[in-house]
């Protein structure tokens, strides 16, 4: 990609978040990339005047990821997605569907996660 | 007064495909809207690790049914982004007459669907019969109605010839006609007016906080239009992005209308401008490393993220669609509002459902 893109660390999510928000980026999407089976890749998009600028948190896929939510109100769409598809955690989410937003409650696969994550159906 | 949960959808009337918002009303006015997904999920990104990047064209036009010809544009210029290929200027110019087309027939679907969110239906089927000339065209010139595959990684798969464009033109003109002896009821009528002014309002900032994209950005006041990024033809064609400030219903409305003649107007200009020449270019490389790529849908800014390892197989798919960026805005603007004006706000953002669920 062309554009800048900062690595961060989980304690970094919430403060850089809010910084690039005071900068006056618009939130664009979050995106997530499986690296292999321990870690997850998650890409935080964010545009000014045609300009994009990202940054990327690289976290083992159980450990809970803080929520940008409080900061930018529209991530909570995105932030539920990823925990319905790939079976992630976010620590924080105001309006969290534990894992019903995309799923019915009994579904306890992501199905766009390739290695399993908790219980699988028998 | 208590309070009283009304579920609205997933099936409903109004509503062309399936999404559930759980209203919480006092008397008849909404205090609180938690909306609800799921309905048609397909796990479409899913398929790059099944269907090579070429077969992946066929695979994102199916992600929309109404921009099919714009999802294919992304992925194949993310691509082309990552491979480094030159686009012919010809297939550029192509690229950018049917993206404009596919543009005109969702506002022309829109408008009419909006008419029918409040009982309008004589404008909506007067409305739908324009559409159907937007609909021969792509037919004629790309094989289907709806779902055309005209875009290749490199370039695109048809041409059109000279008579085409020609024909083309004059369909416009047609459309355009048509369309000018219903703006009248569309701008001035009495109940148009009644159902639209005033009703769910976002204000610039609400929009830029809530990340807001496309029609509904512009109608309150945010002047963002991806196209202004240049792809395709873009750079060699004039245009401004439509904006109002009123951030209503009927703003939205105005824009979407202004922005069918804008459209006619981008082609009329590309016409004249569509240089001989190839096609499309020969792809031999495998795409490797990430690209963001964006463009200009209908209902706002589209965005692909693609992941390639040097197969022909990506490593990874990610599609924001725009509604997914304009749901948010239901949060702020069903509040307050009459229950009898759900079905007019939530058409009000072109809700595209499939689409955001992929």
């Amino acid at each position: 990609m062309q554009d800048p893109i900062v690595s961060i660390t989980p304690e970094q999510v919430v403060g850089e978040t809010a910084r690039i928000k005071a900068e006056g980026y618009r939130f664009v999407t979050l995106s997530c990339v499986e690296n292999d089976e321990a870690m997850v890749d998650i890409l935080y998009h964010f545009d000014r005047n045609y300009q994009m600028t990202h940054l990327r948190l690289t976290v083992p896929r159980d450990q809970p990821i803080p929520s940008i939510t409080p900061v930018y109100l529209a991530a909570f769409l995105v932030e539920n997605e990823i925990q319905d598809l790939f079976g992630l955690r976010f620590e924080g989410l105001p309006i969290d569907y534990h894992r019903t937003f995309y799923l019915e409650e009994e579904v306890r696969e992501a199905p766009l996660c390739t290695y399993a994550v908790g219980e699988i159906k028998k | 007064m208590p309070k009283t949960i009304i579920p609205f959808g997933p099936q409903h009337p109004v509503l062309p495909e399936p999404v559930h918002l759980k209203l919480t009303v006092e008397d008849e006015v909404i205090r609180e809207v938690v909306p609800a997904f799921g309905f048609v999920h397909r796990g479409l990104e899913k398929l790059v690790a099944i269907r090579d990047m070429h077969q992946m064209v066929q695979v994102v036009e199916r992600v929309c049914g109404i921009c099919s010809m714009i999802h294919a544009m992304c992925f194949c210029q993310g691509i082309e982004e990552m491979l480094g290929l030159e686009v012919p200027r010809r297939a550029r110019f192509l690229r950018v007459i049917w993206s404009e087309l596919h543009r005109i027939h969702s506002h022309l679907l829109w408008l009419g669907l909006f008419a029918d969110s409040f009982g309008f239906e004589s404008l909506f089927m007067q409305l739908w019969k324009i559409r159907e000339k937007i609909l021969d065209i792509h037919e004629a010139t790309a094989g289907n109605r709806i779902i055309i595959s005209v875009n290749v990684i490199g370039g695109v798969r048809r041409d059109l010839e000279p008579e085409q464009m020609q024909w083309i033109k004059s369909g416009l003109t047609e459309v355009e006609r048509e369309l000018k002896a219903l703006e009248n009821t569309l701008l001035n009528d009495y109940t148009v007016k009644k159902r639209t002014v005033g009703k769910g309002i976002v204000n610039q900032n609400q929009a830029y906080e809530l990340g807001l994209v496309g029609p509904t950005a512009r109608a309150s006041g945010i002047a963002q239009d991806m196209r202004l990024l240049k792809y395709a033809a873009f750079d060699e064609l004039d245009f401004q992005p439509v904006v109002e400030r009123d951030g209503d219903g009927y703003a939205r409305l105005k824009v979407r209308l202004r922005e069918v003649h804008q459209s006619i107007d981008l082609i009329r200009q590309a016409i004249p401008k569509v240089p001989e020449g190839e096609l499309s270019v020969k792809v031999k490389e495998k795409p490797e490393g990430e690209m963001v790529t964006r463009v200009e849908q209908p209902r706002g800014e589209l965005v692909y993220y693609l992941k390639g390892k040097g197969e022909k197989f990506l490593d990874r798919l990610r599609i924001r669609t725009p509604t997914f960026a304009n749901l948010p805005a239901l949060v702020v603007m069903l509040p307050g509002m009459h229950l009898s004006d759900v079905p007019m706000i939530v058409l009000s953002i072109d809700p595209c459902v499939s689409c955001t669920e992929r």
